[in-house]
């Protein structure tokens, strides 16, 4: 949706932003921010997001995402709108390991259900739920374009393919 | 091809005519071609998400959406094809899927687009047989109601928040079928705008709240009316059941208020069925008043104001209708006193021999969007007159600039270029030093430009079209006079337009037919010049007709209305509602009709003059104001009040005020003013009225009175001030001013200077205080 003078519509400039994150995760938001013209800050509202997640832990609290919009001069809706939109935003904690499985037709195929079915056998979580030591949550996922290797799931940054039961054990024991 | 150029389309194989760039919707809607749709409205953005204006256009190779379809020459397009059919009901079906069938119990129901629609395109049975949407309500204030299982995601709310309102609070969150239009933190939105959504939703899901389940739509008779809360005299339909107002909605009119009125016209309806209402005439026997015949009421007003004489006072409501102005006046000086006046919040009356003709906008209110910079004196345009400042917004959004110099850091809707924020006894040497950079005369005031007022004053000067507003805060400060004296000067150095903006829904209408103590109708002086409000209520006059006002909120100076009920051999007061001042000083009470119950006219800001009829009976035994005068002048023997109709009183008007038309510029200069504040260290009072308190009927409307742009009861002050002087907020702190006192909450507030206290006239508490502007003095109880 596209609205005219959205830059307009937040009058009030936040003036203190050296109180807003730290240092380093201005710099990071400033480095997109520059990409974009002057009065179109708020473009770099999607990094500032990423970035702010996960500083804070893999997850947006309302706060974080009141603070992205002061930061960015935007209305606080504007960043909940945006928030709310893209799945890989996180509005409730995560554990520290995210793990996203993909339970679409190529995995579902190649046996992504039993893989659902060990990791929740072995972490007594379904989707959506973090194990009680905050380690592992579970998050399904549509296609994330790994079909050749499927059944997959994501952790962090990483892919993790050919899925076997035996596989994802070696695979989360070999995380902290 | 020249923008202005025409191209010709074919609709339906009708030959129409259009501009290039022009969208086809506009364009079949001009031709009265019918297209449904949702999504698009005229005054905003185009989303073309509800995809139900799908046509038909040659050599396209699917259906458009007329909403964004641009016309281009030659253009040959189907509304009503098979394909075209087949593309709107189809869409109808998707849109129908998620909406509850809840149209028994929906608000809604009855002047529905959707409905409209589904009775055009959609299907007779449902072939959705899955289960539906349910979404969670969010209670986002006292003025709209939600049921946002209903909405279809036509996102004309959000845009209208964005685009009109200037303030984003609803918004589309979640994506797909989670996706839900709401303000996702749950809090009452605070736009002065907010109702209009309540007519942009197309369907149920946000509705009146106060109207909520208290009348179907056909059960309701629409009749015309103009609203009377601010100088712009927004033209609404009023919706009635029973003698019974019970909605009111914008009338279009694209020269006042386009299609938008702002909520305290659509809500202060409210305070008609108020238990405060007087439907009954009363009399004072025995120290207490007493319901009484008409007959008895009127005999014993007009021999009060009979012996009166030369010593009646006469106070008008600024919102009094043209008719009853120009009765007050024909009644108060047959009766041989010229002490009669509408200003009756203003305290400086010193430039009255100056004053303007017949005061207005300085240019058509449309014409306030294509100003390139704009002053602001004393004004919080946004809540004063909210119609106008969405005009001035519209300049704003063009590339114009916007400044100010206000008593309170003011919030807007658009950014101040330039602003100065100062105690109000230095208003006049900031607005002196944009002269002095002019060149310009400064009404006797020296004072050095900085650096702020220099770029002000080039602002003005370099802009094609300007204007510089005095607003409701400058009209009301002390040294009136002198602002206005130094805005007329700055308007003639620069070329701008100067525009006045006082309080009152009538005040142009009041200059027209002399509810002033020194002008006649038609503008014509009086030679010998009666008192002014202020001085009427100095004790100056025995007997005192109080004409729809509220003695404690409607006035600059409540301690002097108070000596003056006090001092007072008579008071007559003609008054749609009771107030505990009336109880214990008036003598003689007429229940008068109130907004509409009556006929008449109102002048509004821009010279309109705007007729309406009464849409109800008056409440109880309340008479309309021109009757009740009518026969006040009958009984007392002035000449020529033999009028049948307001149309006859309309008529009059039109001859002893011919020829006159709004008109700001100021006579020749009374000698030079002093300025009336000092600018010492003692606390300053602001007290610009705000905007749920400027008459009667928007106090008494319990859901305005819910809102957060409500004044809550208490004085405000800047947080280093309470820091100096020991105080915390929600202390209670006792507030004198001239010999009157009184206790409230203090609240913190940076926006206010240091050294004031911003308590507004009209505000709860304010009744015991005096003059809204001038020395305060605070200390902890």
């Amino acid at each position: 949706m596209s609205i005219r003078n959205e830059p307009m519509v937040r009058v009030k400039k936040f003036a203190d932003k050296s109180s807003l994150f730290t240092a380093e995760i201005r710099a990071e938001i400033d480095r997109w921010i520059a990409k974009y013209p002057d009065e179109w800050k708020q473009s770099a509202v999607m990094a500032a997001l990423r970035i702010v997640q996960d500083a804070n832990g893999g997850s947006l609290s309302q706060e974080a995402m009141d603070q992205v919009a002061d930061y960015l001069d935007m209305p606080p809706i504007a960043v909940y709108e945006v928030a709310t939109f893209y799945s890989m935003y996180e509005l409730k904690p995560v554990g520290r390991h995210k793990i996203c499985l993909c339970t679409n037709v190529s995995c579902m195929i190649n046996g992504s259900d039993d893989i659902l079915a060990h990791l929740q056998k072995r972490l007594g979580i379904g989707f959506g739920e973090v194990t009680e030591d905050g380690r592992f949550s579970l998050k399904e996922v549509e296609c994330l374009g790994a079909c050749g290797g499927a059944p997959m799931m994501q952790i962090g940054p990483r892919y993790f393919e050919n899925l076997t039961p035996e596989l994802v054990d070696s695979i989360l024991d070999g995380l902290e | 091809m020249s923008d202005d150029a025409k191209i010709t389309i074919e609709v339906d194989g009708q030959q129409l005519e259009a501009t290039p760039g022009q969208m086809l919707i506009e364009i079949t809607d001009a031709a009265g071609i019918t297209v449904p749709r949702f999504c698009y409205h005229k005054k905003l953005t185009v989303a073309a998400n509800c995809r139900m204006c799908l046509v038909e256009v040659e050599k396209a190779p699917k259906p458009l959406p007329a909403c964004a379809t641009p016309v281009t020459d030659g253009m040959k397009v189907h509304t009503r094809s098979p394909l075209a059919r087949e593309a709107q009901k189809g869409t109808m079906e998707f849109l129908l899927i998620n909406h509850p069938l809840d149209c028994p119990i929906c608000d809604q129901g009855g002047e529905c687009e959707l409905q409209d629609v589904a009775v055009g395109y959609g299907s007779d049975v449902s072939r959705y047989h899955e289960r539906k949407r349910v979404v969670r309500d969010e209670d986002i204030g006292p003025l709209i109601a939600t049921e946002m299982t209903r909405c279809i995601h036509c996102t004309r709310c959000v845009r209208f928040g964005g685009e009109i309102a200037g303030l984003r609070e609803l918004g589309a969150t979640g994506r797909g079928e989670h996706m839900r239009i709401g303000v996702y933190v749950e809090h009452a939105v605070s736009s002065e705008l907010s109702g209009n959504i309540i007519d942009l939703c197309p369907v149920g899901a946000l509705t009146s709240r106060p109207f909520q389940y208290r009348a179907r739509a056909w059960e309701l008779s629409q009749r015309d009316s103009v609203a009377l809360h601010d100088g712009v005299g927004a033209n609404v339909h009023v919706h009635v059941r029973r003698n019974q107002i019970l909605r009111v909605v914008p009338r279009e009119n694209e020269a006042v208020n386009e299609t938008w009125i702002a909520d305290r016209e659509r809500f202060s309806y409210q305070a008609l069925q108020s238990e405060e209402r007087i439907v009954q005439p009363l009399l004072r026997e025995n120290g207490a008043l007493r319901e009484a015949a008409w007959e008895e009421a009127l005999a014993g007003a007009a021999e009060a104001l009979q012996a009166a004489g030369s010593g009646l006072g006469t106070l008008v409501s600024p919102n009094a209708t043209l008719e009853e102005m120009f009765l007050s006046q024909r009644l108060s000086r047959g009766l041989g006193s010229s002490h009669i006046d509408h200003r009756l919040r203003q305290s400086d009356f010193r430039g009255d021999a100056e004053d303007a003709p017949m005061p207005w906008t300085g240019s058509r209110f449309a014409e306030l969007s294509s100003n390139q910079a704009t002053l602001l004196v004393g004004s919080w345009l946004r809540k004063d007159q909210p119609l106008l400042n969405h005009r001035l917004r519209q300049s704003v959004l063009a590339g114009g600039a916007v400044m100010a110099i206000n008593p309170v850091d003011y919030d807007f809707n658009y950014p101040l270029v330039e602003s100065v924020v100062t105690r109000p006894s230095e208003m006049v040497s900031a607005l002196a030093g944009v002269a002095a950079a002019l060149g310009a005369d400064a009404a006797g005031v020296t004072v050095e430009p900085d650096a702020t007022q220099r770029a002000m004053a080039q602002r003005l000067k370099s802009a094609g079209q300007g204007g510089i507003l005095l607003g409701v805060a400058a009209h009301l400060h002390p040294d009136f006079s002198l602002l206005r004296r130094i805005a007329a000067n700055i308007a003639e150095a620069t070329g701008c337009n100067l525009g006045l903006l006082p309080p009152g829904a009538n005040v142009a209408g009041a200059h027209l037919v002399g509810v002033l103590p020194h002008r006649y109708p038609g503008g014509r002086p009086v030679e010998q010049a009666g008192l002014d409000a202020m001085t009427i209520l100095a004790g100056n006059c025995k007997t005192l007709l109080l004409f729809d006002v509220d003695p404690e909120f409607d006035v600059a100076n409540p301690a002097l209305m108070k000596q003056a009920l006090a001092g007072a051999d008579k008071v007559v007061a003609i008054s749609s509602f009771d107030s505990p001042w009336l109880r214990e000083h008036a003598d003689i009470v007429l229940p008068l009709a109130a907004f509409g119950e009556t006929s008449g006219t109102l002048v509004n800001l821009q010279g309109d003059w705007q007729s309406f009829c009464g849409v109800v009976e008056p409440k109880g035994e309340a008479r309309p104001g021109w009757k009740i005068l009518r026969v006040l002048g009958n009984l007392t023997g002035v000449s020529g009040f033999d009028f049948l109709s307001t149309e006859e009183v309309i008529n009059e008007i039109r001859l002893e005020a011919a020829g006159m038309t709004p008109d700001n510029r100021l006579g020749t200069p009374v000698s030079t003013l002093k300025p009336e504040l000092s600018e010492s260290d003692e606390l300053q009072r602001v007290g610009s009225v705000a905007i749920y308190d400027v008459d009667a009927m928007t106090r008494r409307s319990p859901a305005l009175q819910a809102t957060p742009d409500a004044w809550t009861p208490g004085a405000r002050v800047h947080s280093s001030l309470a820091e100096r002087l020991g105080l915390v907020a929600g202390d209670e702190v006792r507030l004198s001013q001239a010999g009157c006192s009184a206790s409230l909450p203090l609240q913190l507030d940076d926006r206010v200077p240091d050294k004031c206290v911003w308590l507004p006239m009209g505000s709860p508490g304010s009744e015991n205080l005096a003059a809204g502007f001038g020395p305060i003095s605070l200390e902890k109880c």
